[in-house]
């Protein structure tokens, strides 16, 4: 049982999982699916400078930051206790156009040679790591949402704001990726 | 008092999809329970491979089925689900009537969808899969955290002055 789940797992079974969340949390408390609002609890509490989009009462919301906490375990124990041992398999096409790249590790989540502190030091990974994130909070506080407030908390409660919001997260990305990315990464 | 707390709400709803829309007040360990949900979800993501760098990588270029896999099989669930609860009326476990509120179109939706997509092809992650990151070790990922934080900082500080 556990090599099983050990083994990368396939993604009707993760899909089906992450789906059961949204009834979890509503029937556990009435708290609606999302991530992204954390990082706007943490401005709300850390450093509100009297703006008014941070003057809320963020310790109403608490439950989100326990829940991204739980995240952040459960990251823990499945790369420990549920660690796979093997690197991530992945298209020959996207392995050949990396290796152009300088990039060859795929031990972990993320590709040493461009997200880690060492890479901090060029401009490339100064680019992703922090211009990147800067992207990540902007946009998604501007859209209202990311993945999963929008993708599967909104679609699946039949919101038309969230299906357009979707749409313009695969279009930004498909530009990134195809048109941009390939730019930054000969920095 | 009464203004000033439909005020609080107001400003706690802006912009935002993932709101306690409970009335009711509890002690702060209750919250243990949705630290637990999130134990779990953090497993998915890294067993699935969901905050893989290089799986975001392939979706974007449409090299794998995996992720549309996962997100579509997400939506499906997640709707079958609401739509039961509405249904049949489920309340929550302490006897609430389940809310859900509908949200309005906004330019934001548009041109922060399409700033957040170029960042998520960049980091490789959503905020979620940032922190499951951050638990798998990618300890330098909490600077990309700490950016996202300063750019939601940096639109709350322009909000006004955005189009809406």
């Amino acid at each position: 049982m556990t090599e099983l789940l050990k083994q990368p797992w396939p993604w009707y079974v993760a899909g089906a999982l992450i789906g059961l969340v949204v009834p979890a949390l509503l029937i556990l408390g009435n708290k609606h699916f999302g991530i992204s609002a954390n990082l706007r609890h943490a401005c709300a509490a850390c450093f509100p400078a009297n703006i008014p989009f941070f003057k809320y009462d963020w310790k109403k919301e608490a439950w989100n930051l326990f829940f991204v906490g739980g995240i952040l375990a459960g990251g823990l124990i499945a790369s420990t206790v549920l660690a796979n041992p093997d690197p991530i398999v992945v298209n020959p096409k996207l392995v050949n156009e990396l290796a152009g790249y300088g990039i060859h590790d795929y031990s972990n989540m993320v590709p040493k040679e461009i997200i880690s502190w060492e890479a901090l030091l060029s401009w490339r990974g100064l680019v992703m790591m922090i211009g990147g994130g800067f992207l990540v909070g902007f946009g998604t506080r501007y859209a209202g949402g990311c993945t999963s407030g929008h993708s599967i908390m909104g679609i699946s409660t039949f919101q038309l704001p969230s299906v357009v919001a979707t749409c313009c997260f695969m279009i930004g990305g498909f530009i990134m990726a195809n048109l941009i990315l390939p730019h930054i990464m000969q920095l | 008092m009464q203004q000033i707390q439909d005020t609080a709400t107001d400003i706690r709803h802006q912009d935002t999809i993932c709101t306690n829309d409970s009335q009711k007040t509890h002690p702060w360990w209750y919250n243990f329970k949705y630290a637990l949900v999130g134990v779990l979800f953090g497993v998915v993501f890294v067993k699935a491979e969901i905050i893989s760098w290089f799986r975001i990588q392939e979706m974007f270029r449409l090299q794998s089925f995996h992720m549309y896999g996962v997100i579509g099989t997400a939506i499906a669930v997640a709707a079958l689900s609401v739509f039961i609860i509405k249904k049949f009326n489920i309340k929550t476990i302490h006897g609430e009537p389940i809310i859900f509120t509908p949200k309005k179109f906004t330019k934001g939706q548009v041109i922060g969808g399409l700033i957040f997509g170029l960042g998520w092809a960049l980091t490789g992650a959503c905020p979620g899969p940032l922190f499951a990151q951050i638990g798998t070790g990618a300890f330098a990922v909490a600077l990309v955290v700490l950016s996202a934080i300063a750019g939601t900082w940096v639109y709350g500080y322009f909000r006004e002055r955005l189009p809406k």
